[in-house]
């Protein structure tokens, strides 16, 4: 029984890991800072999936782990690594609102996660019950992400961050979804990087910057 | 022997197999015209076969594919009903097919038709497949192929934008339409499992629930809306007459032939089949559109100058006409009158088959005319019967057909049609005793018209001489396109001639849909006396009528020509007048001037005459120029309205696009906070 405890323990770390990199990647204003924040999550996303399969005594967790580790920590920031390097972006990535007040946000949004979930918690048996709340900050500060940055690249970044949030809730409700439907999200993860990838290339090329900003030329008069 | 089913679904894998082939053959263009028309050829003929054999022996065969979504399989059924409708595609799928070797050919001397070629054996294939269909997904699946199919096909000549805001149009109308249509059997399938599996999808679950009324009936006129919007009832056939005359002729023929058919039998399978049970307003609705429908599609027809669009808006007519049938025969079932109610139907089915195999005649006529003249508009033709024999003489079956005039079998369905009219005293209703017989009437009034029309249509493009500037260089067209042609001219004979003989075959249907038959009375004095429900009320013997016409022509032939000599040719007597010019021939304007003058108030009609303005006097005008443009009233009534709506609605709506991602992120984001926070 012990060892479950401690199990717990782990992961409700892992999990305040996992938060604490979200939170990084609000602030960072360097992309390469960014890539290894988002290496870093998917790292501790990865080992708490380990954790939780080994509680859970779920064996197809381990793949799922393994899966995270390879896709998230070793193949997505190795691509968006050569995307940076080829589109020699430099400089700081600018941010549409300023960053305490990212920050301000983005504590909001936390407490009304454990707001949300706090009737679920109450509900559920599983032991990784309290690490819900974390899941949902995380997609709601990958979402915030997504708002507050103008670059491209943070653009995807805050995608996948937001996608790792995903993940999580998954393994924290129900010891993770079915194999399958798994192996399908990881799969549609890779394609949507590599989709992404290729439409840098076109934005990079058309309006000589990653700016999303730019794109309002794209709308119509009227 | 194969099973139909089996044969008819090898038939559609052709098709299919064909429009991938045409990938393949695409750097080859003259011999994928040949092979992919003889291929589809070879498939519309096996499909009839199969068709008429289910009619014939009444057999059903069923069938499961597993493919498509996982637990959803496809259900395959072939019952007479669809027996009936696939020899009906069938048939004139076949000669169309013979037709487009011919006149494919011609345009794959000024265009790419790989494009053509691909559309059309998915268009084909779809509508076998629709017919075939026994769940509602895969029934809408085959819907969406044809509706696709036949926009690309209408699209073909994409350069012209008029060409492409008729597909435009008709794409619109046909999406509404299938929108209503998956409305419709949604509601049918929920209440056949109660909202809590997939399984009311088939056919099969839906034939044995039982509806309550009001589902029933929203069911209803969800379906037939939908399926108006495809066969073109008025007021939703704007469509039709855009996207007719701007599609190559060959697809001409075969929309307006059968793919309007396919919403006919769609009509059919949802009311009779899968709801099975309605109260007789039902068949009153559908009488009333089909009467409208009829009138206002002749009235249109007559007022068009170009020939495509002309048949087109006859298109609307004869959806009318079998509309009339089938809301008759509903009507009647509802008051449990099986005989008279199989009578209508079979009236109905009867003027389907000859409907489309007349217009496909007409089309294609009208293709020749147009492939070889270079004209649509018929105020500028004239004289082609000199030029074009084979055509006129083709064309001219096709509109003694449509007009309804014996021997031909356009006579022998409306006469039927109208044999249910007069039997409708019958009902236990004073009312409907008073109004159903003024129906009768109209359609009387429908016929007049039609044959008004085709006299224009005929006298005004292929006799007198010809109306435009230069002649240009008239050719007869080749045997591939007159052979298409003389096949449904011969069957438009074979159904006016035999009407027996097809009724004893197609007799199936109704006995399937509303239990009784009326072969043993239809055919009771042998194949050659018609007789639908006695022979001291009505009688017609198509067989006799054809030999006394055939002995008239052939005697007065004889008296004309047997002495060498007794005709001889002189230049035209004109009045003392001497400078008679071809300009002053009879218009078709003016052929349709008094029909103008009396049913003005149907039409948006803008009549200006202009004189010079620096004549000497009045009555010495020198030039005058006279304009006259007619539209559709409904276009101003239903659908400009209709439009601006959603032009406004849209414009404001487009107010919430900023161009900027960071804009779009947020909409979501305060929708995710909302609604986690009022609905959790």
């Amino acid at each position: 029984m012990m060892d479950l405890q401690i199990a717990s323990q782990i992961s409700s770390f892992l999990a305040a890991l996992v938060l604490l990199t979200a939170f990084g990647m609000l602030v960072q204003k360097r992309v390469y800072g960014l890539i290894h924040l988002f290496a870093w999550q998917g790292l501790f996303l990865s080992l708490n999936t380990a954790v939780v399969g080994f509680v859970a005594n779920k064996h197809h967790l381990y793949i799922s782990s393994v899966l995270t580790l390879s896709l998230k920590v070793v193949l997505l920031p190795y691509i968006l690594h050569v995307l940076i390097n080829r589109l020699k972006i430099r400089k700081e990535v600018e941010t549409v609102v300023n960053i305490p007040m990212t920050m301000m946000i983005g504590i909001a949004l936390v407490i009304f996660s454990y707001h949300l979930t706090a009737p679920i918690r109450q509900l559920s048996t599983l032991i990784t019950r309290s690490t819900l709340a974390v899941a949902l900050a995380t997609v709601m500060l990958g979402l915030l992400m997504m708002i507050t940055r103008r670059h491209a690249v943070t653009q995807i970044i805050g995608f996948l961050a937001l996608e790792n949030g995903l993940f999580f809730a998954a393994t924290s409700a129900t010891y993770g979804m079915p194999l399958v439907v798994e192996l399908g999200v990881a799969l549609d993860v890779l394609i949507a990087a590599f989709i992404f990838g290729i439409f840098f290339f076109h934005i990079h090329t058309t309006f000589d910057s990653l700016d999303v900003e730019q794109m309002a030329k794209l709308k119509e008069e009227n | 022997m194969m099973d139909p089913l089996n044969l008819a679904g090898s038939a559609i894998f052709l098709l299919l197999g064909m429009a991938v082939l045409a990938l393949l053959l695409g750097r080859r263009q003259r011999l994928l015209v040949v092979v992919s028309f003889a291929v589809s050829a070879v498939a519309s003929l096996s499909a009839t076969v199969a068709g008429v054999r289910v009619v014939g022996w009444s057999t059903t065969s069923q069938a499961i594919m597993s493919i498509g979504l996982p637990d959803l399989p496809f259900h395959l059924r072939l019952d007479p009903l669809a027996g009936f409708f696939i020899t009906v595609v069938g048939i004139l799928s076949f000669v169309v097919s013979i037709y487009s070797i011919g006149y494919v050919r011609e345009i794959s001397k000024q265009r790419p038709i790989s494009r053509l070629v691909i559309f059309y054996a998915l268009f084909l294939a779809g509508m076998f497949m629709v017919i075939i269909a026994d769940d509602a997904l895969f029934f809408l699946i085959s819907w969406e192929l044809m509706a696709a199919a036949s926009y690309f096909l209408v699209l073909f000549e994409d350069e012209r934008v008029e060409n492409r805001r008729a597909a435009f149009l008709y794409m619109v109308v046909a999406h509404v339409g299938a929108l209503a249509i998956l409305l419709s059997f949604g509601v049918m399938s929920g209440l056949a499992t109660g909202f809590e599996g997939f399984h009311g999808y088939t056919f099969d679950a839906m034939r044995q629930a039982e509806f309550p009324a009001v589902w029933a009936t929203a069911a209803f006129l969800l379906a037939f809306f939908g399926f108006a919007a495809k066969a073109g009832v008025i007021p939703l056939h704007i469509w039709l007459p855009e996207a007719h005359p701007v599609a190559p002729s060959n697809i001409s023929a075969l929309m307006s032939g059968v793919m309007l058919k396919t919403a006919i039998y769609g009509i059919v399978r949802v009311t009779f089949d899968l709801i099975g049970v309605f109260p007789w307003w039902w068949g009153s609705i559908v009488l009333v559109f089909g009467l409208i429908s009829a009138v206002m599609g002749v009235l249109y027809a007559l007022m068009q100058h170009d020939l495509k669009r002309l048949l087109a808006y006859h298109s609307v007519e004869n959806i009318g006409i079998i509309l009339i049938g089938i809301g008759l025969s509903m009507i009647f079932r509802s008051f449990d009158f099986p005989l008279l109610s199989s009578l209508a139907l079979i009236a109905g089915l009867y003027h389907t088959l000859n409907h489309a195999i007349f217009k496909g005649l007409l089309f294609m006529g009208a293709g020749a005319v147009l492939h070889a003249s270079h004209e649509r508009n018929m105020e500028e033709m004239g004289g082609l019967i000199h030029l074009m024999p084979w055509t006129a003489a083709l064309f001219l079956v096709g509109s003694v057909s449509i007009a309804g005039l014996p021997p031909f079998n356009g006579f022998v369905s409306e006469w039927l049609t109208f044999q249910a009219f007069l039997l409708s005293p019958s009902l236990p209703s004073p009312l409907m005793k008073l109004l159903i017989p003024l129906g009768a009437a109209l359609l009387a009034l429908t016929a007049a018209l039609a044959a008004a029309c085709f006299v224009k249509a005929f006298g005004v493009t292929f006799l007198g001489h010809w109306r435009g500037h230069h002649q240009p260089h008239v050719q007869e067209v080749d045997w591939f396109m007159r052979s298409g042609m003389i096949i449904a001219a011969l069957l438009c004979l074979a159904l006016g001639v035999l009407p027996t003989v097809v009724i004893d075959w197609m007799d199936t249907v109704p006995e399937q849909l509303v239990g009784s038959r009326i072969g043993t009375t239809a055919g009771a004095f042998g194949w050659m006396w018609l007789t639908p429900v006695a022979p001291e009320r009505a009688s017609y013997s198509g067989p006799l009528v054809f030999l006394v016409t055939l002995s008239v022509i052939v005697i007065a032939y004889l008296l004309l020509h047997v002495r060498s000599g007794s005709i001889t040719r002189v230049p035209l007597w004109d009045c003392g007048f001497e400078k008679v010019t071809p300009r002053m021939q009879y218009t078709a304007t003016a052929f349709a001037m008094p029909i103008r003058r009396i049913f003005g108030f149907f039409f948006h009609i803008r009549e200006q005459v202009k004189m010079n303005p620096q004549a000497p006097h009045r009555t010495v005008p020198g030039r005058m120029q006279y304009t006259l443009r007619i539209r559709d009233r409904f276009w101003g009534w239903l659908y400009r309205p209709l439009v601006d709506a959603s032009f406004w609605l849209s414009r404001r709506v487009g107010r919430l696009q900023q161009g900027r991602i960071q804009a779009y992120l947020i909409y979501s984001f305060v929708t995710i906070i909302v609604l986690l926070l009022f609905l959790r």
